[in-house]
């Protein structure tokens, strides 16, 4: 008995400090990230970083082109794979009959999502630069980083229309409610929160990434903000990733200055879900 | 039988308010409701209901008991066709509700259910209003009118002995409300619907004694109006709700009839095991 005890004892310690380290590690590597961007960044970064173009004198150089493309290119891609996701995820967890071909289907999702972005962005420059001939134009960006992150926006709402329990829609059932009446009033108001959470983590990604954009966005200096979706554009991933490659010093301080504007982005758009999300949920129970 | 030998252990005397003479007054005249010929029921490979015959009759409590995995809550998931949503589930034969096939290729299954409303086993109000709750069904089957909803909500409230505990707090959330409380105010949601039917598959197993003698009483009055089926696995209840019992063992309908005959006379020895207490 007594030694059960300590033994129990020191496991539960062991789990403890084996969590601490690990937290500690993650939290450590970003605060190392964060500071260096900081003490490099800070520099650079003022009003007139974000409203400048860029520029072959540091001092000059700004990020507003890759800004606009950035909010461009997520705004739209947010628009095209909400409704696209959630609704694939309806009908994969409402009502597709649960046979092999649903479970094929699930699969490749599933695989999907595990595609390295790069090939997303050839796919995007086959496609929708090429084959439809769009050109290296926002909306060609936009349509290739919704089919990047549609594969995670379906899973996560799945996963969210899943959890809603059982008792729910037998309740509704139960009263002759139709496949789509549980679904509309009482399945995705539950799972609303969980959509949208799913929905911000892959924004965020897309946000972030620099691969699939290579092949689409303008890689030299863009002088020019998009007005529309068929404008040329270039994003933030990849102006930081131009000005690390710069031989001088300078541009690798710009690049730091880049990034913290990117994280800047990356935080207002993740505040503001989760204001929306918190709303949902009081709804939800109050 | 030996049911001479082994005294029931059940008295009527908790029948309060409704003498035991009027029990099953006229039951073998009322008309059947809902009949069972040959029905059977899978899970996949599993046989859960095999050959069901039963007659269930209008505006009375008829009671389903057994032990656990008999198949009683199978019947009566089949009986508002609930059990469709399970994808394994298959069945053959007939089942009728005023002597229409309800496993018919033309039935309409949302208007089946909304005849034959149900209660389940854990209180499981949508997470709304009470108001909401009450009012969702009448408005997905159309109803739209503000004053038409009140009402309604008011009498299916009202109908559930609930509406004096609620009147005031309509806009809270029904999970604010006690257990008891949300079973009731399942009852409730099944009778917004206005239903010919309702069947409650254990009402009151998560329920405390006094919520559950809230809900016994109700039951009673309930049948008044409606055709009433309990699945219970509490003898008691049984007895002390229903005007017919149906017992039921692995699948089958082992006996049924008259609730004070099976509790008191049980022609079958698995009922007379059952309802002494020699399993369950």
């Amino acid at each position: 008995m007594n030694s059960n005890n300590t033994r129990r004892y020191i496991t539960g310690r062991l789990v403890l400090a084996v969590g601490i380290i690990a937290v500690s590690i993650s939290l450590l590597s970003l605060t190392i990230l964060l500071m260096d961007s900081f003490t490099d960044g800070l520099k650079y970064l003022d009003w007139g970083f974000v409203t400048s173009y860029p520029s072959r004198f540091p001092d000059l150089a700004g990020i507003l082109p890759a800004l606009f493309g950035t909010v461009w290119v997520v705004g739209l891609t947010a628009v095209f794979s909400f409704p696209i996701g959630v609704s694939a995820a309806i009908y994969l967890e409402e009502y597709a009959p649960k046979n092999r071909l649903t479970e094929l289907i699930q699969l490749n999702i599933a695989n999907l999502a595990g595609v390295p972005s790069i090939v997303y962005g050839l796919l995007g420059l086959g496609v929708f630069v090429e084959v439809l001939a769009m050109g290296r134009v926002v909306l060609a960006g936009a349509l290739t980083m919704t089919l990047l992150i549609l594969p995670v926006i379906i899973i996560t709402s799945r996963e969210a229309i899943r959890s809603v329990p059982r008792e729910y829609r037998e309740g509704a059932f139960a009263l002759g409610a139709s496949n789509w009446q549980v679904t509309r009033r009482i399945v995705l108001p539950e799972a609303f929160p969980g959509i949208l959470t799913g929905t911000i983590l892959s924004l965020s990604r897309a946000i972030g990434e620099a691969a699939p954009m290579i092949a689409i966005a303008a890689l030299a200096y863009v002088r020019f903000v998009p007005k529309s979706p068929f404008d040329r554009f270039t994003v933030m991933s990849i102006q930081i990733y131009n000005w690390i490659n710069m031989p001088r010093t300078e541009f690798r301080d710009l690049a730091a200055s880049g990034i913290i504007v990117l994280l800047i982005v990356l935080l207002a758009m993740n505040s503001v879900a989760i204001l929306i999300r918190n709303k949902y949920q009081k709804r939800g129970v109050g | 039988m030996a049911h001479n030998v082994v005294k029931n252990p059940f008295t009527y005397s908790d029948v309060d308010e409704l003498p035991l003479e009027t029990k099953d007054p006229d039951s073998k005249v009322k008309a059947n409701m809902i009949s069972a010929r040959d029905f059977n029921l899978w899970y996949g490979a599993k046989h859960a209901l095999k050959k069901i015959n039963i007659e269930i009759k209008k505006n009375i409590v008829t009671a389903i008991m057994g032990p656990s995995g008999c198949g009683k809550s199978s019947l009566l998931r089949s009986i508002n066709r609930i059990n469709d949503l399970i994808p394994t589930c298959r069945t053959e034969g007939t089942l009728l509700i005023d002597g229409k096939n309800i496993y018919d290729s033309k039935v309409d299954v949302d208007d089946l259910r909304r005849r034959v409303g149900m209660v389940f086993q854990k209180p499981n109000p949508f997470p709304k209003s009470i108001y909401e709750n009450v009012s969702f069904g009448p408005k997905i089957h159309g109803v739209t009118e503000k004053a038409e909803l009140d009402s309604l909500v008011e009498k299916s409230l009202k109908g559930a002995a609930l509406w004096e505990e609620v009147k005031d707090r309509l806009n809270d959330n029904a999970y604010s409300l006690s257990g008891g409380q949300q079973q009731r105010l399942c009852i409730a949601r099944a009778l917004s619907i206005e239903p010919e039917i309702i069947l409650l598959d254990e009402p009151c197993s998560a329920l405390d004694p006094i919520a559950t003698t809230k809900i016994e009483t109700l039951m009673r009055q309930l049948k008044d109006s409606y055709t009433v089926v309990l699945v219970t696995h509490n003898l008691q209840q049984a007895a002390r709700v229903s005007d017919m019992t149906a017992f039921m063992y692995i699948g089958e309908v082992v006996e049924f009839g008259n609730t004070r005959d099976i509790f008191e006379n049980p022609r079958n020895e698995l009922t007379e095991n059952y309802i002494t207490g020699k399993f369950g």
